[in-house]
């Protein structure tokens, strides 16, 4: 169950973190991976393993705000494995913890780049190669893209990423109309806080500046997750394993929520 | 992947339909499972190919609105299979067709204790066992409602259908919270029309109720879809067999919308 077989994916910012353990349970599952990102040693990393597990994966570098790269990119994808039939648009940033009023617009412009026009560029660049293999499988294509519970809700001095990730969601679901004719369905995952490299970047920052430190903060967001834990990548990669697979046929324009049930509350 | 080895599943309303594939897939999964439904014959029926196919299943005569009956099914996983893990609240009865006007208290009432008071007995009874045994999985218990599209959006000539569904939605978050320091995951699935005999029969008393004929509202019906088909059980089994398995051990309280689109238009 969960499948894939045959299929090729691309994901974006699959060095490490959650595009990582992704671009690993989708080659265990028989998929050949095209890893993009900018982050050539991690990826390297993440290949070796996906390689030593008696995977397929290849890697491309790759700045998604920038369009040729994208159009380089899928043409990578095509020459190596023939074609495209699963995108995880995962590549993201956090932006800097910012008062809105502090905010610059070129940080805006700059997370919403990668954020948001990285993920509108990568759909628009594989649907050609997508649409022309869609036949092939029961569930056609796949697009995956990683919003977050700030998709859903607001946070203090992320106004950019909140912003990003909403659009990210309701880009979802006017690309799942669009695309529905085509058999190519799209579709957003919404982790809560996971236990990545993003989240632990700040750790050194925060134990110099902060009474209780990092370990403070982790146990502060872990309070608001109702099943007592972070989020670990292998739970990511396991809904977006479930979204690419065949499995999934029927289910288009919807949001997994996958967050320990931080929304439910 | 979306194993449930040694793990003992209730489903409910098993016999056919959403149940009956759920019923098979988890098996077919690795879980032993008990299937109640009011319909014995279909019900043995189900059994049986489950067990042609090499899994291991029981049935058992179960009202979901009696609460003795929920205790009995409970005591019959516990002394049968040794104990309880996944619980699927799928019986329910669509009743569709009337206008608020013209339906009475009684229908009203009758609807909302099969769809709705059936799984707070449900979750009620059967929390103690599933408590019992959470330790021993990665991902605890799982319980899986079985809601609607219906208990996302509204449609005419289906209200008490449509107030029960959305009182699961609801339901199931209020007791993922609750139930959450118990390791307990109460998660909720959204279908959209889907090939099953409740279903066929809802659209023929739908579409008397706008005047048209079985097909006419067949047509209708699917074109709301944008993927451009009704569903078919197994697309719900499979999220089913999904929320069900450790592999979705950090989704709690979600609402997975399984609907070929319909409601992200």
């Amino acid at each position: 169950m969960n499948r894939v077989d045959g299929k090729v994916a691309i994901i974006s910012g699959g060095a490490r973190g959650i595009g990582g353990m992704s671009a690993q349970k989708l080659a265990e599952a028989g998929a050949k991976v095209v890893i993009t990102d900018l982050r050539e040693d991690e990826a390297q990393v993440t290949l070796a393993a996906i390689k030593k597990a008696g995977g397929e994966a290849k890697f491309f570098k790759h700045d998604v705000a920038i369009e040729e790269q994208w159009e380089a990119a899928v043409k990578f994808a095509v020459q190596s494995y023939g074609g495209v039939d699963i995108l995880l648009n995962n590549a993201g940033v956090a932006g800097a913890a910012k008062p809105l009023e502090d905010l610059s617009l070129d940080s805006w412009r700059r997370l919403m780049s990668i954020n948001l026009d990285g993920v509108f560029l990568g759909m628009k660049h594989v649907i050609p190669s997508m649409k022309s293999r869609a036949h092939l499988w029961p569930g056609g294509g796949s697009i995956i893209s990683i919003s977050s519970i700030m998709g859903f809700i607001g946070g203090a001095r992320a106004v950019a990423y909140c912003a990003s990730k909403g659009g990210v969601r309701l880009m979802t679901k006017a690309a799942a109309i669009e695309l529905a004719p085509a058999k190519i369905r799209v579709n957003s995952v919404h982790p809560g806080f996971i236990n990545t490299p993003l989240l632990r970047a700040g750790e050194q920052a925060m134990n110099q500046r902060q009474e209780g430190g990092f370990q403070k903060f982790v146990d502060d967001v872990v309070s608001r997750h109702p099943l007592g834990r972070l989020g670990e990548e292998q739970d990511i990669a396991h809904a977006v394993r479930f979204l690419a697979s065949d499995d999934s046929s029927f289910m288009t324009g919807t949001e997994v929520v996958v967050d320990g049930g931080y929304l439910a509350q | 992947m979306n194993r449930l080895d040694g793990k003992v599943a209730l489903v409910t309303g098993g016999a056919r339909g959403l149940g009956g594939a759920s019923a098979k897939l988890m098996a077919a999964a690795g879980a032993k499972v008990l299937i109640t439904d009011l319909l014995d014959e279909v019900g043995a029926g189900t059994v049986a190919e489950i067990e042609k196919a090499g899994g291991n299943a029981a049935f058992l005569h179960h009202d979901v609105v009696n609460e003795t009956g929920w205790q009995n099914a409970v005591k019959y996983a516990v002394d049968h299979f040794g104990g309880l893990d996944i619980l699927v609240n799928n019986a329910g009865i669509a009743d569709a067709g009337k206008p608020i006007i013209e339906t009475t208290l009684e229908q009203w009432r009758r609807v909302i204790a099969i769809d709705l008071d059936s799984l707070f007995l449900g979750i009620k009874y059967a929390t103690p066992a599933l408590g019992a045994r959470a330790s021993k999985w990665p991902g605890g218990g799982s319980i899986i409602n079985i809601s609607s599209i219906m208990g996302l959006v509204g449609m005419p000539n289906a209200a008490s259908y449509i107030a029960a569904k959305g009182g699961v939605r609801l339901l199931t978050k209020a007791a993922a919270m609750e139930l959450a320091p118990s390791k307990i995951r109460v998660n909720s699935v959204h279908p959209g029309f889907t090939e099953t005999d409740m279903v066929k029969n809802a659209l023929k008393d739908l579409g008397k109720g706008v005047g048209v004929g079985e097909n006419v509202i067949k047509d209708m019906i699917t074109a709301r879809h944008p993927i451009g088909r009704m569903g078919v059980p197994m697309d719900i089994a499979n999220a089913v067999c999904f929320l069900a398995s450790d592999d979705s051990s950090f989704m709690t309280g979600s609402e997975v919308v399984v609907d070929g689109g319909y409601v992200a238009q």
